[in-house]
């Protein structure tokens, strides 16, 4: 459904966004996770087309949104960290301003108004101006917007910030429901957050995506799991071989290098319990397959964990 | 388009400043007129000279929420990913400014009334100079949107739209001051001999499509600031 493909944005000398790959399947809710400042609201609004893109491209449902991006844009319900709302205006006039924006037909209109402002239970103050609503319904009202026209894509940067926690369930319950006939990107600085919502996790770090995986996969991965990337020089098989002969190691995976010098970089992850480097060291040596380089990879990703986990509880 | 023309245009209303502008306009305009009636004329020549000068102070202010207002608020975001292209957007804003210039300028055809009644103006030279106030408003309003585009702040831009008026106003004298190529192309820019004739009952079909390519220009220009900014990469 949304193809993205080497994303990159820059600002001056920095990058906000650096070579981005993912894909989002349709009916699918991706979390996009992330500290403050890792890009995750640039990507979105490159997505929708709020802002151009340096280079790389954004697909979704087949249309480039360079391209073509009004069928892009009519295919997105988006809303943006602060819901663009207009404050002097009732929700009423709001929706049907929106409606209006989206071209969305009159006929169906009338119904749609009616299902939309139930689902995020805003029907009671549908006649209230804007601007006499609380943070937690203006959230609400901006979701409706997005909900306008029934898009197959929701984008959603941040919607359940600034809400009190019964507010934050509600919309989580909601987002739930709604990705069963949507495609639903969701933004978060909150780990428990998008582990409860979402199908896969898109974790993001300076621009850069750290890592790709179903909640469930990655919580695995950093409880029981240290990884690391160790470039070896030695034919695969046999350099293999003696790695899966050390204690400890879980799981072994060849990522790349270069066949003419037989050198090659591998993915372990080993038990966290067990130091397994000194190990893999001796083991190598006894076999005469010198190490080029060894990289420990799993501490990175557990540093941003650690730092999206603290700001959960900071912040209740 | 529309949609955007139909909120802008009602947001206006809603809001006190479309009628202190308004309410300020008639009430100078109506001292004007009182001096034209007292002095036994049916000529209301000077009556549009006054309300061309008004402008230059009433469109600045009108014009200068254009998009400062929806940059501020965040709205941007909701029209600009939109299934809009940037042309209706911009177009949608400036009829909504033009929507609250033509009620403006349909309350002054009570003055030309009242001389019709009471003596005997020249109807076609009316008809023209309205014709002629109805063209320049729609550049002076499309510079002004312009200004707002440049801006996040209602204020600069409201000042920068009074500068680009005044300009406009006194570009003949500009073009006095200098010499050669310079005043040449000043004097080609100057909209005010064109709607000079206007007022004399002349319909100029150049002078008609010059002023609306203006309009089409400072279009183009709000519609490359807003494409300028989506480009960033400051």
């Amino acid at each position: 459904m949304i193809e993205i493909t080497n994303l990159t944005k820059t600002y001056g000398k920095n990058k906000a966004v650096d070579d981005i790959t993912f894909t989002v399947n349709k009916g699918e809710i991706l979390g996009f996770l992330g500290p403050n400042g890792a890009g995750k609201t640039t990507t979105m609004n490159i997505l929708t087309g709020f802002i151009s893109s340096t280079s790389g491209s954004v697909k979704v449902d087949g249309f480039d949104v360079l391209e073509k991006p009004e069928e892009v844009k009519k295919r997105i319900g988006y809303l943006p960290e602060h819901p663009p709302l207009y404050l002097d205006m009732t929700v009423k006039e709001y929706l049907d301003f929106c409606a209006d924006l989206k071209s969305v037909p009159k006929k169906d209109w009338k119904n749609q108004k009616i299902d939309i402002m139930e689902l995020v239970k805003i029907t009671h103050v549908s006649h209230r101006l804007i601007k006499n609503l609380s943070k937690g319904y203006r959230q609400r009202v901006g979701l409706a917007q997005a909900l306008v026209g029934t898009p197959d894509v929701l984008v959603l940067d941040e919607p359940t910030v600034g809400l009190d926690p019964k507010q934050i369930i509600e919309i989580r319950k909601l987002i739930r429901a709604l990705g069963k006939n949507h495609t639903i990107i969701l933004s978060s600085h909150i780990l428990p957050e998008v582990s409860a919502i979402c199908d896969r996790v898109v974790i993001i770090n300076k621009g850069k995506i750290a890592a790709i995986d179903t909640p469930d996969n990655l919580a695995r991965k950093l409880s029981d799991f240290s990884r690391f990337s160790i470039t070896i020089a030695g034919p695969e098989s046999r350099v293999k071989d003696a790695l899966q002969e050390v204690y400890g190691i879980k799981y072994l995976e060849t990522q790349g290098g270069n066949a003419s010098k037989d050198e090659f970089s591998y993915l372990v992850e080993a038990d966290k319990e067990l130091d397994v480097r000194k190990p893999v060291f001796h083991k190598l040596a006894e076999r005469g397959f010198p190490i080029l380089e060894l990289k420990s990879m799993g501490l990175s990703l557990e540093d941003i964990f650690l730092q999206l986990t603290t700001t959960e509880t900071k912040e209740d | 388009m529309l949609a955007i023309m139909k909120r802008d245009f009602r947001s206006y209303f809603n809001s006190p400043i479309a009628y202190v502008l308004i309410g300020l306009f008639v009430f100078i305009m109506s001292i004007m007129f009182m001096g034209t009636v007292q002095g036994g004329s049916a000529d209301f020549t000077n009556g549009f000279a006054s309300m061309n000068t008004l402008l230059l102070f009433i469109l600045p202010i009108l014009c200068m929420r254009a998009f400062t207002e929806d940059k501020k608020q965040g709205t941007e975001v909701l029209l600009l990913t939109s299934p809009n292209s940037l042309t209706s957007i911009v177009a949608g804003k400036f009829l909504a400014v033009y929507g609250v210039f033509l009620v403006m300028t349909a309350i002054t055809f009570v003055y030309p009334l009242v001389l019709f009644v009471f003596g005997k103006p020249e109807g076609l030279i009316i008809i023209s100079s309205y014709a002629g106030f109805l063209i320049y408003g729609a550049v002076a309003v499309a510079m002004c949107v312009f200004a707002s585009s440049l801006t996040e702040n209602q204020i600069v831009s409201a000042v920068i739209g009074f500068v680009m008026l005044f300009l406009l106003m006194v570009i003949d004298y500009l073009a006095s001051l200098t010499g050669g190529v310079v005043a040449k192309v000043l004097t080609w820019l100057s909209l005010n001999e064109r709607y000079q004739q206007f007022s004399q009952g002349i319909f100029d079909v150049t002078s008609i499509v010059f002023m609306l390519s203006f309009v089409a220009a400072f279009g183009y220009f709000t519609i490359r600031v807003l494409e300028r900014k989506r480009w960033s990469q400051g």
